[in-house]
């Protein structure tokens, strides 16, 4: 194989495995606060895009994408507030199905409001037919947003679980949800502002990704799936670890391109979730005791 | 164990994501209310999920078209009764809502479904159930071979896939490679190309198949770049059609893209911006309605349609939309010739329907031609500043 297509594929790989990897990221803000994996995550990627589109008829692109990302984060507060607080029992199966329900709720809402047609933000930089070179490897300048914005998130999330009270709390809720209610933590709203966090950020996500991906009402639920692959692939809970697992999994994707007929892609991930649940629960980068904080 | 529950997670999950979740039905429950000595016809379409960009136009024509029957006194002096279904695209659910049709309902005929998977699913369960079908959906197998009680008003992808070789030869191109979405029309006109090829000289050095929800398909052509075709052939109905171009131009790939009649849609137009300028595709004549000469016998009919259909729903009137009407305007014209409501009799009355001007093209119909449009019923089209219309030759 020549070597510009060899930079090609990796390019290809490497942009979508950040989708995957900011689609990870959301579940894992959420898993590490309540243990609990969002199955509406994908709708909230569509939904911040969804609005951001509506608004930038009205307004900058920027301002927006900000306004997007905040509605987004608000509906994602939204939710636990009505779904996710006022369970009776709320076991980790029976609070996933209500998610599972959430986004099917979320999808038809976003039909209804919107329609049923292809949509899509323009280009931050450049049209459609812009083109650069890097490597010998020619993309799309969108690209270069979708990969910062993924490095921006993870960076902005380290820092903001290491160094901030509300991002220390929320771990603390999820070391030990006893103990941070002791020490004052408002564990119920720690919830729902990691809900509305990841909300948030899959909102964003949506909204650099709109340009080259494009964005329909039922896009959510096949970005989930791959999200949650990668989640579960990287080690629930683990950030860095998603970006490098949504990369390897982006990257084995374009790569089986080129020895196997594209429609076997999807057969890749499967394969790869499979062999992670067999074989290696915790995932690739997770301690092995990393998934017994599954307690709500 | 966790293990085990991430394992049901996962399952629960694929299924979902994989059959699409049952809750879409809201458009499909018209409770069909009982009028006395009104004409049932059903509609199967999908109007919602990855197919809705068919289905939703479909639906809304027959509606308004129906309202217009009705309004001028109905056939035969009895009204025309819609019972829409939404198949959401799903050949499953258009099996179920078929025999629902036919079997609780007793219609006289069912329109559409939209896709060419659906109505192939349902192809036999009309002709046992000697109910009608005027299939939406391009495919060839749905009148070759011919069941007595199917029709189709979508002109067969065998044309489009001619159209598209003979232009290529005008361009002296020889090599290419072909996407194709992983559904029914997408594998039908993959299955045209690769038949048709071989008599136009044109070598296939690649053929992939996607699934109808990508969203990046850089790899895909990646791999074609790498086979250094003269030129890229995209058959499918999603959304892809736009992505298709924009990948191409976001990786500098700088050969011809062709595409299936499935992308006369002025959508797709604005999803692709400024790439899906120079797209090169067949279609019919609706798109262009303006641009025909006053003379051209489908002209009125077409800016009539455009016209209505613009008006009332504020959206771009599409081919798709079309073969709806085309399918109730050729019922209700066999059901005035045939002077009844007799299933055999409209049936036989629809066979010698002869210059049937319809918004796909004219309509001779026969005992062997249930489709009854011919090469005429295309056009080659090509984008330019983001507006339809002729392709011309150089």
């Amino acid at each position: 194989m020549p070597i510009d297509q060899i930079a090609q594929y990796c390019f290809s790989g490497i942009t979508v495995g950040s989708i995957y990897a900011i689609v990870a990221i959301g579940f894992n803000i959420i898993y590490n606060t309540t243990g609990v994996i969002n199955f509406a995550q994908g709708e909230f990627v569509i939904l911040g895009a969804m609005t951001a589109i509506s608004l930038a008829a009205w307004m900058p692109l920027a301002i927006a994408i900000g306004l997007a990302v905040l509605i987004t984060a608000l509906i994602g507060g939204l939710v636990e507030l009505i779904f996710i607080r006022r369970v009776k029992r709320p076991t980790v199966l029976r609070l996933i199905i209500i998610t599972i329900g959430v986004s099917i709720l979320l999808r038809e809402t976003m039909l209804h409001v919107w329609d049923e047609k292809v949509h899509a933000l323009p280009f931050f930089t450049g049209t459609e037919v812009s083109s650069v070179t890097l490597l010998g490897a020619h993309t799309s300048p969108q690209v270069l947003w979708v990969l910062g914005a993924c490095a921006l998130i993870v960076a902005g999330l380290s820092l903001f679980f290491k160094f901030t009270a509300p991002g220390r709390a929320m771990r603390a809720c999820a070391a030990n949800r006893t103990a941070a209610q002791l020490c004052g933590i408002k564990v119920r709203w720690m919830v729902t502002a990691s809900f509305m966090l990841s909300a948030g950020v899959g909102a964003l996500a949506g909204c650099v990704t709109s340009p080259v991906t494009q964005t329909q009402y039922d896009m959510g639920a096949p970005l989930a799936i791959k999200g949650f692959t990668v989640a579960i692939l990287g080690g629930l809970g683990n950030s860095v670890a998603a970006v490098a697992a949504g990369l390897l999994l982006g990257l084995l994707e374009a790569f089986s391109i080129s020895l196997f007929p594209l429609a076997y892609q999807d057969v890749v991930a499967i394969v790869v979730l499979l062999a992670v649940l067999c074989f290696r629960p915790s995932g690739l980068f997770g301690r092995r005791d990393a998934h017994v904080s599954g307690e709500f | 164990m966790k293990c085990t529950l991430w394992f049901r997670v996962a399952a629960v999950a694929s299924v979902l994501g994989a059959g699409g979740p049952g809750g879409a039905a809201w458009a499909a429950e018209e409770k069909a209310e009982p009028t006395p000595g009104s004409i049932k016809v059903g509609c199967i379409f999908s109007v919602t999920g990855p197919a809705a960009y068919l289905g939703a136009p479909e639906k809304k024509t027959a509606e308004m078209l129906v309202e217009k029957i009705n309004a001028a006194g109905g056939v035969l002096g009895r009204k025309i009764q819609l019972i829409v279904k939404d198949s959401e695209g799903s050949p499953e659910r258009a099996t179920s809502f078929a025999h629902q049709l036919i079997e609780e309902e007793s219609v006289l005929a069912i329109i559409g479904p939209s896709t060419s998977g659906e109505s192939l699913a349902i192809k036999n369960i009309c002709q046992e159930g000697k109910t009608i079908l005027l299939s939406c959906a391009a495919a060839e197998k749905i009148t070759d071979p011919v069941a007595p009680y199917v029709f189709k008003s979508a002109p067969k992808d065998s044309y489009a896939a001619q159209w598209i070789y003979r232009t290529m030869k005008e361009l002296g191109i020889k090599r290419i490679g072909i996407l194709a979405s992983n559904d029914g029309f997408g594998l039908a006109g993959r299955d045209q190309l690769v038949k048709y090829a071989p008599q136009n000289e044109i070598e296939i050095a690649a053929s992939e198949v996607y699934d109808k929800a990508t969203t990046d398909l850089t790899g895909a052509l990646n791999k074609l770049q790498g086979q250094n075709v003269q030129a890229v052939v995209n058959w499918s109905i999603v959304p892809a059609q736009a992505l298709v171009a924009k990948n191409m131009r976001q990786l500098g790939f700088d050969v011809p893209l062709f595409q299936s009649h499935g992308f006369a849609n002025i959508q797709y137009v604005r999803a692709g911006g400024a790439a899906a300028n120079g797209t090169i595709f067949p279609a019919g004549r609706l798109l262009i309605a303006d641009l025909l000469p006053d003379n051209h016998p489908q002209k009125k009919l077409l800016m009539e349609y455009k016209k209505d259909y613009e008006a009332r729903y504020h959206e771009d009137a599409s081919n798709f939309g079309g073969h709806a009407y085309d399918a109730l305007t050729i019922l209700t014209a066999a059901i005035r010739n045939a002077g009844s409501t007799d299933r055999e009799k409209v049936r036989d009355a629809i066979e010698k329907l002869q210059g049937f001007v319809g918004t796909a093209g004219i309509f001779n119909f026969s005992k062997e031609d249930h489709n009854g449009l011919d090469m005429t019923s295309f056009e080659m089209l090509t984008v330019k500043d983001g507006k339809f219309t002729f392709y011309k030759r150089n």
